[in-house]
């Protein structure tokens, strides 16, 4: 089998939010397989464009394409989960009152999530061997049975990466993952990430320049809702207009 | 060996030993006491003592289904009264109508329309001449009211103390539709007077004996199914959704399906404790079903502990219990006590009693930890 074309594909994409255009008729596409970052300051509609993807936001024009031609414009988030797009927010999304393991069960992929089959449904082996190496990946396998509310920060990030994970989707949206993280955290979500770039496509929103450099093969900037430059780290870092914009600011991204 | 494997969360703590030992005493133990040892004897229940026992009892159900929507689902619904109530009334209808023409006016017609100058009996009465007509009404009424109603609260998003608004407001147009003698079920003085149920007559102790046992067994069966969803996948879900909604939306759930759900559900195992109520009472009015009982409820549910299935029985009847002496005693201090009740159990114990009564076991088993560990150290000093 082989896969050609984009995973995602935005055309002209416009989100206006009572006259400010969060996205400007944008343009953006992922290949299969791909890992990309998206940089921008603040406010250049970087999270905007993963609600876009995600179903959580409508834009007021566009098209969005997944796959070959599944138009995404219209579907209510847990259909667009259903077909193959994960979503990881910024700050931990997790379910605190569970064990790290049954956040894990709930997020495994299933062929319904509808309430009659969940009330029946009960986890198989293969489901169990599946979470155990869930669990290897994102170094959680001693937690298994804690509380998912009193892991640290960085696990609960890496913990909901692993939930992503587990829905085994074909497009991984990231926002900020490595956001309050230790050096050490951040380098080990660095391979994490990489490592899942090798069967999904990925795109990573970030703000942490070095982390940026660590993981990018392309990258995509955003200033105002459009895209003003994609290329590799150094093609991105030498264009002129980045460094006015983004680069410029480097202290504030830095904070 | 895989099965041990599976972690459990608070929720699915063993509860079957406390189940059946207080099955036991609540089936058997009670009835007993209230038919074999004479009168006078301390040991003896009196018929009274255990038709109110009855009455909180089926509350208790009410406050199963309360709990599995507010405790593990997060949604405050401020509109239970309401799922009571139309279960309560399908029943009352029905016991009007087997009342036949032993009514004060002798008339076919039951003793409110005939005062109302109604002639002919309104067509939404005739089905409850049939017993199993309205049991199944008193069931599907309230839920079917549920499912509309929610289906247009949770598509539309509406959440939190909006929805626990809304549902205040449900509340409030209830009991302003029921109160209206035009509505045809009694107004203000409700339906009430009742003579017979299934040819049994309601006054004999013997019919309110077998209501009791039936509202222990219904009590024993809402348990059952409400642990059935709670240790299921989807009872994790339901938890899922208090902890972060956005994220069991992005897990490929639809929140809004499985909050649907335990509405329904809570609303016919609150229509289900109507139905119960109506018998033992022998009357149900308007002011059952209003705002206030509907938040009364609530403090049920919030004293007992939210998320715990035993907690909610607890409350119900621990709180009922109370008000039932207090009343007795100082009727017009009850009010103040449910309140403060509330503020402090809100402000000091948010887990309710079975919150209070889990942190003195994990005191406990820490000091004997403690106890040990020192037994040992002096052992090893000396």
């Amino acid at each position: 089998m082989t896969e050609h074309g984009s995973i995602i594909y935005l055309e002209g994409v416009t989100v206006d939010y009572d006259g400010f255009k969060a996205l400007n008729n944008l343009n953006f596409i992922v290949n299969h397989r791909e890992l990309r970052v998206v940089i921008g300051p603040n406010g250049a509609g970087k999270t905007t464009l993963l609600d876009v993807i995600s179903g959580k936001t409508k834009p007021a024009a566009g098209r969005v394409i997944f796959g070959k031609d599944t138009d995404l414009i219209g579907m209510r988030e847990y259909e667009i989960t259903q077909l193959g797009i994960g979503r990881k927010f910024q700050a931990p999304s997790i379910y605190g009152n569970l064990t790290v393991w049954e956040n894990l069960d709930l997020s495994l992929s299933r062929a319904s999530k509808g309430v009659l089959c969940t009330l029946r449904g009960r986890s198989t082996a293969a489901e169990r061997t599946h979470i155990d190496e869930a669990l290897a990946t994102i170094g959680l396998t001693e937690q298994a049975f804690l509380r998912a509310g009193s892991l640290s920060h960085g696990q609960k990030q890496w913990l909901e990466i692993g939930m992503v994970m587990l829905q085994d989707p074909e497009l991984l949206l990231v926002d900020e993952p490595v956001a309050g993280m230790t050096d050490e955290e951040t380098v080990q979500t660095g391979r994490l990430l990489q490592s899942l770039a090798e069967k999904h496509a990925i795109v990573v929103i970030e703000h942490d320049m070095e982390f940026v450099r660590q993981i990018a093969r392309t990258v995509t900037v955003l200033h105002e809702g459009t895209v003003i430059c994609e290329g590799s780290v150094e093609k991105v870092q030498a264009d002129e207009r980045v460094r006015e914009i983004y680069l410029g600011r480097q202290k504030v991204a830095h904070g | 060996m895989a099965e041990s494997l599976a972690p459990r969360s608070n929720a699915e703590r063993n509860e079957g030993p406390i189940f059946w030992v207080v099955g036991f005493a609540l089936l058997f133990v009670l009835p007993v006491l209230n038919v074999l040892p004479a009168e006078d004897s301390w040991l003896h229940v009196s018929d009274f003592a255990l038709n109110r026992f009855g009455k909180f009892l089926a509350f208790a159900i009410l406050a199963l289904g309360l709990d599995l929507i507010w405790g593990y689902a997060g949604i405050l619904s401020l509109g239970q009264g309401v799922f009571f109530g139309l279960g309560a009334y399908c029943m009352g209808m029905h016991l009007m109508l087997t009342i036949g023409s032993e009514g004060v006016y002798g008339s076919a017609l039951p003793d409110f329309m005939v005062w109302n100058q109604v002639t002919e009996l309104p067509f939404f009465w005739k089905p409850f001449y049939n017993f199993s007509a309205a049991v199944l009404a008193g069931l599907l009424v309230p839920a079917g009211f549920a499912l509309l109603f929610g289906f247009l609260a949770f598509r539309s998003r509406i959440r939190g103390v909006y929805f626990a608004i809304i549902t205040q407001a449900l509340a409030l147009m209830a009991w302003l539709i029921f109160n209206r003698n035009e509505t045809n079920l009694g107004g203000t003085n409700g339906l009430t007077d009742f003579k017979t149920i299934l040819g049994f007559r309601l006054s004999e102790p013997g019919t309110q004996l077998a209501l009791y046992v039936i509202t222990v067994l219904c009590l024993g069966g809402a348990y059952l199914l409400c642990r059935w969803i709670i240790v299921s996948r989807a009872g994790r879900v339901l938890i899922a959704i208090r902890d972060s909604e956005q994220r069991v939306l992005f897990s490929g759930y639809s929140p809004a399906n499985y909050k649907l759900f335990v509405f329904v559900i809570s609303a016919a195992l609150a229509g289900l404790a109507g139905m119960l109520y109506v018998p033992q009472v022998g009357i149900i009015t308007p002011a059952q079903m209003g705002v206030l009982p509907s938040l009364e409820m609530v403090i049920w549910v919030a004293v007992g502990g939210r998320a715990t299935l035993v907690g909610a029985i607890v409350g119900a009847v621990g709180v009922n219990l109370g008000r039932s002496i207090l009343t007795n005693h100082f009727p017009e201090l009850w009010p103040f006590f449910l309140g403060g009740l509330f503020v402090v159990v809100v402000l000091l114990f948010p887990d309710g009693v079975m919150g209070i009564t889990r942190n003195v076991r994990e005191k406990i088993a820490k000091r004997s930890i403690r106890l040990r560990k020192t037994s040992v150290v002096e052992e090893e000093q000396a």
